[in-house]
């Protein structure tokens, strides 16, 4: 069992930085998902945790142990990789069993830990075949078995679901998450798909552009996201921002048309007069009858999801998008009052996008 | 990837290095040998190090061997094999792949069998034909009767004839009759996707349109690798102007290369003139590596995808 | 299978036509006509040809020449080839780990390929020629080791190593083209179950490699049946007494120089076959190509 630790980490081609100074601590046994878009660094930083690319500047440790210039081999992590990487030529029982042959296990003892590995994961019968014949999911539990049978102190996981359809996909998200109750090794996932990022993870590592922008529980992330990019990228259907200016004598956000948000009081005291995005979950939103709502908006359109129905409106020249699972009878252009939830308003600088806080300090200075 | 490898990359090194000697060596001999007097080139030791007389010979070499005109009928001829080679492929393989009928197999077929057999093996009987490029028509016609048939009705005797020696047609036609372009083109082509035949269509854009506005524009990258392998593959061509030119104001700069040595014999005869004969060597030898080593990324590119 | 397709098939005529007229001028009838020609005897005073079955076959194979020539084309074929593929595949397994100056090396090893035959031809027969440069003074050291143009083992010698040269270049490009074609994952996944750099050169990308290979093989077998010409042609003219005349050689000088039409056409249906059945070999390991997942 190992813990990782990422300290100040960097990593550059040529000239161009594509990881600007990570830090990152992964606690023994922890199942840690690195989400972000394509591009932002997040493979990169696995793939320098694997061995498989340098580390330009900084550190990561395994266990107590430096690994820069470790071979990866030397690091005790296995990988599932985005494509499999399966071994073409060889049989399922030979992909899996390749990393003990090469290591010079006797061919007894290997034949009996890859037959016990493949029945964990349900690939008995396929032993025998080649890669080219199995299905995508048969294939994504070969490179599973090929990562178990080595029982490592860490598994990375490079995208290893985007290759399979929906259903099968979540499928798969199950076993995972049992094969790491089962063994219950330092587990770092990389994904791009927020509710892969979500479901599975005990801690969700949220980044963009080369950095971390926030690390957290998916349950914290979701509720106190640390910036805009974070509360946009994170929650399905994403959620609707406005800007407005805070005003402490409101105890709120005053949008366009005079539309006012309530915001508590110790936050508006604490930023008063300050320029803010605010940030409304589509769920955190309810429609109500004309004049006891904050905003009024005109309706647009409407989606089905099953249990609740996306209604998108036009405020200014923004959409706004309420899930309500009541059922509303709507007509285009219908002007309707719109409602937020005080505890679930983000507000974020119109500067920075950072999260506005009220801090405890402050709290005790300005009584509510 | 981190891998500390330090004897392995040594012992890398080592090979490779040793690989561009055993193929950067005899050029490198070849180059001395042009740059010293002849006396100099059979002195014993061997001079091992580049002497003065380089341009002299280059200079003898060019003159001896009339390179000037050679150099302008190689250009012709390879400009035309590159030409022929890229329009008939291109043609053949919108023939064959944007229409759909009966005889589209069979023709495939017959265009792919030209492969297996590279000139050189039927080298005779096309001499035959390029004494005569009617000759296989005329014997189609004599086969037929209809020969036989005109003459008995009208009197005529039908004696095509089209001497192709000691001419560009000649030099050029037969190096363009193989498949490999096409081969080339058809690949690419079937990896057009149909929504853009579909698109054409709704935009009313008839076949040639397509082929001109669509398919042309999006092929310069093929164009590109099928010119610098055609451009090569003409340059050097040896065997077939051998045959094909006696007239000397055709010869291919291959075949006057040779011609500047006496034929290995044990009969002895004089000392060769090497150091006009290498000179010789550099300057044919000039034009191809300047392709290759310029447009490597389309040479090598061509060359896989015709073969394969 | 496509649906989108034009409909003005006579267009598709028009594109393919230019191209099947050359195809049956230069090459189908030229190899019909060798087939007319190797079971026909032209008549010494004109009159045409009279079929004769199988004789000229029968008088080739009967003549020793002949079957010295089908000889020294397999030891040319066989030793260039190992000469060639050996070097190549050992020299793009190396220079395929992209180490410092990985671009000079490719470059390096690919013009070659840009040489014409009787260049090449030329440079080796001087590089070898016992009368100038090295090997002028390897004989002075050595007395009488070295003379090509008597002893014909080592004409074969010289023309191999000419020919093998200007055939490593062509190979290197495929086998290093086949060599990036695997998957980079698999390489890196070979890493991270433990295998090294020459583990995993043998137990990932030479089998990987294994339809490049054959592909590779069989086409420089062919090429040194059809393509050889021009270097024995400026090498050795297929001497000394004969120790380097391959097929295609023989074919040439007997129907050019020896005007033998009948003859050389056996010869040449001969040499088709071998080509053929070499093609038919291909395409069965191109068929068992490695798919990748």
């Amino acid at each position: 069992m190992a813990d990782i630790q990422v300290h100040q980490v960097r990593k550059s081609y040529g000239k161009t930085e594509v990881v600007h100074g990570v830090d990152l601590a992964v606690a023994t046994g922890e199942f840690i998902v690195i989400l972000g878009p394509s591009g932002c660094g997040k493979s990169t930083l696995l793939r320098m945790i694997a061995g498989l690319e340098s580390v330009t500047a900084g550190e990561i440790s395994i266990a107590g142990r430096v690994v820069n210039d470790l071979e990866p081999h030397e690091r005790g992590c296995a990988m599932v990789f985005q494509n499999y990487a399966l071994y073409p030529h060889m049989t399922v029982a030979e992909n899996i069993g390749y990393a003990l042959k090469v290591a010079g296990l006797p061919k007894a003892d290997r034949l009996a830990k890859v037959a016990s590995v493949a029945a964990s994961v349900g690939l008995t019968e396929f032993l025998d075949r080649r890669p080219g014949q199995l299905s995508g999911g048969q294939r994504q539990r070969v490179a599973m078995a090929r990562a178990i049978i080595r029982e490592p102190a860490v598994f990375l996981f490079d995208e290893p679901l985007s290759n399979l359809d929906a259903k099968l996909r979540v499928q798969m998200r199950h076993e995972i998450r049992r094969i790491h109750n089962q063994i219950k090794a330092t587990s770092v996932f990389v994904t791009h798909d927020q509710a892969e990022g979500m479901t599975l993870a005990d801690r969700l590592v949220v980044m963009n552009k080369g950095v971390i922008e926030q690390i957290g529980t998916p349950e914290d992330i979701y509720h106190h996201p640390a910036s805009v990019y974070v509360a946009g990228f994170i929650g399905s259907p994403a959620m609707n921002f406005l800007s407005g200016q805070i005003s402490a004598q409101h105890h709120a956000v005053i949008l366009a048309n005079d539309a006012r948000i309530d915001i508590p009081a110790a936050l508006a005291a604490q930023h008063d007069g300050a320029l803010t995005q605010i940030g409304l979950r589509p769920e955190a939103l309810t429609l109500v009858p004309a004049g006891q709502g904050q905003i009024t908006a005109t309706f647009d359109f409407a989606e089905e999801t099953g249990p609740a129905k996306l209604y998108h409106f036009r405020f200014e020249d923004l959409t706004i998008s309420v899930l309500s699972p009541e059922k509303h009878d709507l007509q285009h252009g219908q002007p309707m009052a719109i409602k937020a939830q005080p505890d679930a308003v983000h507000l974020f600088t119109a500067e920075t996008g950072k999260r506005l806080t009220a801090h405890d300090v402050a709290r005790e200075r300005v009584p509510a | 990837m981190i891998e500390r490898t330090p004897v392995l990359n040594i012992a890398t090194h080592v090979i490779l290095t040793m690989g561009l000697i055993f193929l950067l060596l005899p050029m490198y001999l070849v180059i001395v040998a042009a740059s010293h007097s002849l006396q100099d080139v059979v002195s014993v030791p061997p001079n091992l190090l580049p002497g003065d007389q380089l341009w002299i010979n280059l200079q003898a070499a060019w003159d001896k061997g009339h390179l000037g005109q050679r150099f302008v009928t190689t250009f012709i001829v390879a400009m035309g094999v590159m030409t022929g080679k890229i329009v008939l492929s291109c043609i053949t393989a919108f023939g064959l792949v944007f229409f759909d009928h009966r005889l589209k197999m069979p023709i495939f077929w017959a265009i792919f069998i030209t492969l297996m057999l590279p000139l050189e093996v039927r080298i005779v009987p096309t001499y035959a034909v390029a004494a005569n490029a009617f000759l296989p028509f005329q014997t189609l016609l004599d086969l037929s009767g209809l020969t036989w048939l005109v003459q008995a009705l009208s009197g005529i005797e039908i004696k095509l004839e089209w001497n192709l020696l000691n001419s560009y047609a000649g030099l050029i036609m037969p190096l363009v009759a193989t498949a490999t372009g096409t081969f080339l083109y058809r690949q690419f082509f079937l990896t057009i996707p149909e929504e853009l035949v579909e698109a054409a269509k709704m935009d009313g854009a008839g076949p040639l349109r397509f082929l001109w506005d669509v398919l042309i524009p999006l092929s310069r990258v093929n164009i590109a690798a099928l010119a610098t392998i055609m451009f090569v593959y003409a340059w050097n061509q040896y065997l077939w102007p051998l045959l094909v030119v006696t007239d000397q104001s055709y010869a291919m700069i291959a075949v006057e290369l040779s011609r500047l040595v006496p034929k290995f014999s044990a009969t002895g005869g004089e000392v060769p003139k090497w150091h006009i004969a290498m000179a010789g060597t550099l300057i044919v030898m000039l034009p191809p590596i300047v392709v290759v080593v310029f447009m490597q990324r389309w040479f090598v590119r061509g060359l896989i995808n015709t073969d394969k | 299978m496509r649906r989108a397709y034009f409909k003005n098939n006579w267009v598709a005529g028009l594109m393919v036509a230019p191209q099947l007229i050359i195809v049956f001028t230069f090459f189908y009838f030229p190899t019909s006509q060798a087939l007319y020609w190797a079971f026909t005897l032209e008549q010494p005073w004109g009159g045409g040809n009279t079929w004769v079955g199988f004789d000229n076959f029968r008088t080739i194979l009967e003549d020793p020449y002949y079957w010295s020539s089908i000889w020294v084309s397999v030891v040319y074929a066989v030793g260039s080839t190992v000469l060639a593929v050996g070097m190549a595949l050992t020299l793009a397994i190396f220079a395929d780990r992209q180490l410092a100056g990985y671009k000079l090396y490719k470059v390096g090893m690919i013009w070659p390929y840009a040489i014409a035959a009787p260049a090449v031809g030329l440079a080796f027969r001087f590089i070898f020629t016992p009368g100038a440069g090295i090997m002028m003074f390897v004989n002075q050291l050595f007395p009488h080791l070295w003379n090509p143009v008597d002893d014909g083992n080592q004409a074969m010698a010289m023309v191999i190593v000419a020919g093998a040269w200007k055939q490593v270049a062509y190979n290197f490009i495929f086998f290093l083209a086949g060599l990036q074609s695997i998957p980079r994952s698999l390489i890196e996944a070979g890493a991270m179950d433990g295998a090294r750099v020459l583990r995993r050169m043998r137990d990932i990308q030479l089998p990987l490699l294994a339809p490049t290979f054959f592909f590779v093989l069989v086409i420089n077998i062919t090429d040194s049946f059809t393509d050889s010409f021009g270097i024995v042609d400026t090498m050795t003219a297929g001497g000394p007494s004969r120790a380097t005349n391959l097929m295609v050689y023989k074919i040439f000088n007997d129907g050019f120089q020896g005007l033998d039409y009948s003859g050389a056409a056996a010869q040449s249906i001969i040499l088709m076959l071998l080509v053929i059945a070499l093609t038919f070999v291909q395409f069965r390991y191109i068929e068992r190509k490695v798919h990748y997942t």
